[in-house]
């Protein structure tokens, strides 16, 4: 019988190469933050493991709470720092060497199609759309991986969406995740794979595939998984991914691979989404918000934070000044994205507007630091997550929507589609 | 293994940012943590709780960010067990991981808040005192049994090598 992507690289990394209900399978890659990555450091050493599997191919991405915030974050990356000297850990990246993790590791090559990844954050199901098997796992997990370098699975059934139709000139991933998220609702794919084809997905570029597996685990999947194919390579050679890729050819789903559902989606009529407090299935067309208005908008995060994300903001925000009393905050997931932004003359453009720059951390997405919301406000961020107090006050409202509609939502101080200001 | 204790009920997809927020990750202390546990929706919880008490919650409990921070939040306050309709996939994996006991129930509606619970974990039988009423759970598969029965993941992996 056929198997799908996501069982063709569980059984690759399985002990016998045998698929069973559960798999105790061999890792190419796991990694933590600065807020996970010390609880399993501690869990290591309590356990009292005296050394790691494969220093190579263990990472330490600093980005939740850094530039540090405080005396807590400082010494968490310093706890870190001092483990990977002592365990010989490669991968171990401060602020000032690296991004958002799941930006920064896909553009270095560390997530590579066919891979078998875990990463203890819950949004590493991001690196499927490269076609690797990337699942967020715990603390624990992490800890257990470092020591051994395997992962317990249980082998995920897959939902098969189908995207067909012919998108408008505004629509990029987000909406068509959100999209999704709105249509399944936030425990839609809970335990499965959320394997994103169809033609839509076939003519989309790489980044908007990021953001669509990103929000995978809003829909409280697995992992989300597109298969690689040309774009995939394209996107890692542009990004001097160093990563050695395998025979796409085996890195497809089987015509007859068994699916639990297959979900076909038409985008013709899709408009641009908003997710509205306080879930991310909470969705609605832009269109009909415009009523509400904005403190702040952030643009960043591993969701749409790379150099797309920003020159679509950038057109909009090109000339214009953002609303004088709404916060508008810009953090470019890497450093990459950072410079070749400025090199494309999009930071002028922001600073003209009255945005502010800030750096390649995930800061305000989690409600950590650089741009908290206070009692009463509403924030709308190209980030992933609005429950109840996420970007602040639990008494705060987060919007979620794409660079073009956060752009045109800074410029009018409340939710806007971007065609009110670009025709 | 028989866990005797009151019921704390919740709604449905609890996530994880209710349980522990965000900005309180930065520590790994778990009574630290328990005493911040349900902070953003339900400030008077952590007075409320008392040691060997029972969560009890609708679907998707645990949705949302990976910390494991949360399943540890709840034990630091003195949850003993959690029961749902069903469970978010990495709050799940985290509390096998930690021995942290966690039941799927069905009929979680019908236990009230408050209820005095016997639950026999090991067959997954929870015996509604107050009520009367007696509901099965899913049991664990015979892998995470395993885990869960070694105490946790990492004692797991030292019986094992």
């Amino acid at each position: 019988m056929g198997l799908t992507i996501i069982e063709k690289i569980l059984l690759a990394h399985a002990p016998e190469r045998k698929l069973a209900d559960f798999v105790y399978a061999s890792v190419d890659f796991c990694f933590g933050n600065d807020i996970t990555a010390p609880l399993a450091v501690k869990e290591f050493e309590k356990a009292g493991f005296n050394s790691v599997f494969d220093g190579n191919k263990i990472g330490f991405i600093c980005d939740h709470f850094v530039p540090a915030r405080d005396v807590k974050a400082a010494n968490n990356v310093k706890y870190l720092r001092e483990f990977s000297k002592k365990f010989k850990i490669k991968n171990f990246y401060d602020i000032n060497n690296c991004g958002v993790e799941h930006a920064f590791l896909i553009e270095g090559g560390f997530i590579r199609p066919g891979a078998l990844v875990v990463g203890a954050d819950s949004h590493t199901c991001t690196g499927g759309a490269v076609g690797a098997g990337s699942f967020g796992v715990g603390s624990t997990d992490l800890a257990a991986a470092m020591r051994t370098g395997k992962c317990w699975f249980k082998v995920p059934q897959t939902i098969k969406f189908v995207y067909k139709g012919k998108p408008s000139k505004w629509l990029n991933g987000k909406d068509l995740i959100l999209a999704t998220i709105g249509k399944i609702g936030v425990d839609g794919a809970l335990y499965k794979v959320m394997e994103f084809s169809g033609p839509v997905i076939e003519k989309l570029d790489m980044e908007s595939r990021l953001t669509m597996t990103n929000m995978a685990i809003e829909a409280g999947a697995k992992t989300g998984v597109i298969e690689p194919d040309e774009v995939t390579l394209k996107y890692l050679k542009m990004q001097n991914a160093k990563c050695k890729i395998k025979n796409l050819e085996d890195l497809k789903s089987d015509e007859d691979a068994k699916y639990s559902e297959i979900v076909e989606i038409d985008v013709t009529k899709m408009e641009p989404q908003v997710a509205c407090p306080h879930l991310p299935s909470n969705v609605k067309p832009a269109s009909a918000l415009k009523k509400v208005k904005l403190d702040q908008v952030v643009i960043g995060s591993c969701t749409n934070g790379r150099i797309n994300d920003l020159r679509v903001a950038a057109k909009i925000l090109k000339g214009k000044k953002v609303a004088y009393d709404t916060r508008v905050l810009i953090l470019p997931a890497t450093p990459k994205v950072y410079l070749k932004a400025e090199q494309e003359g999009l930071i002028e453009i922001f600073l003209k507007a009255g945005c502010i720059m800030g750096p390649a951390t995930c800061g305000p997405c989690l409600g950590g630091h650089m741009g908290i919301l206070a009692d009463g406000e509403s924030g709308l961020a190209t980030t992933n997550r609005n429950f109840i107090g996420r970007m602040g006050s639990p008494k705060s409202f987060v919007y979620l929507a794409g660079p073009a509609v956060a752009a045109a939502s800074a410029i009018k101080g409340r939710i806007a589609h971007p065609e009110e200001i670009i025709k | 293994m028989i866990i005797n204790g009151k019921a704390h009920k919740f709604g449905d997809n609890i996530n994880t940012d209710d349980i522990i927020a965000a900005t309180y990750l930065d520590s790994q202390d778990e009574l630290f943590l328990g005493s911040k546990c349900m902070e953003n929706i339900d400030s008077g919880f952590i007075n409320r709780v008392k040691p060997g008490d029972i969560m009890v919650a609708g679907a998707n409990f645990g949705c949302g960010s990976s910390r494991e921070h949360a399943p540890v939040s709840l034990r630091g306050c003195g949850i003993a067990l959690v029961i749902a309709k069903s469970f978010a996939r990495i709050f799940y994996r985290n509390s096998i991981n930690l021995g942290m006991p966690i039941l799927v129930c069905e009929k979680a509606d019908e236990i009230n808040a408050g209820d005095e619970l016997d639950v026999d974990l090991k067959n997954g039988v929870i015996k509604d005192i107050t009520s009367g009423k007696t509901f099965s759970c899913e049991k664990f598969p015979a892998f995470m049994e395993e885990i869960v029965e070694a105490k946790g993941l990492l004692n797991w992996i030292k019986h094992r090598r």
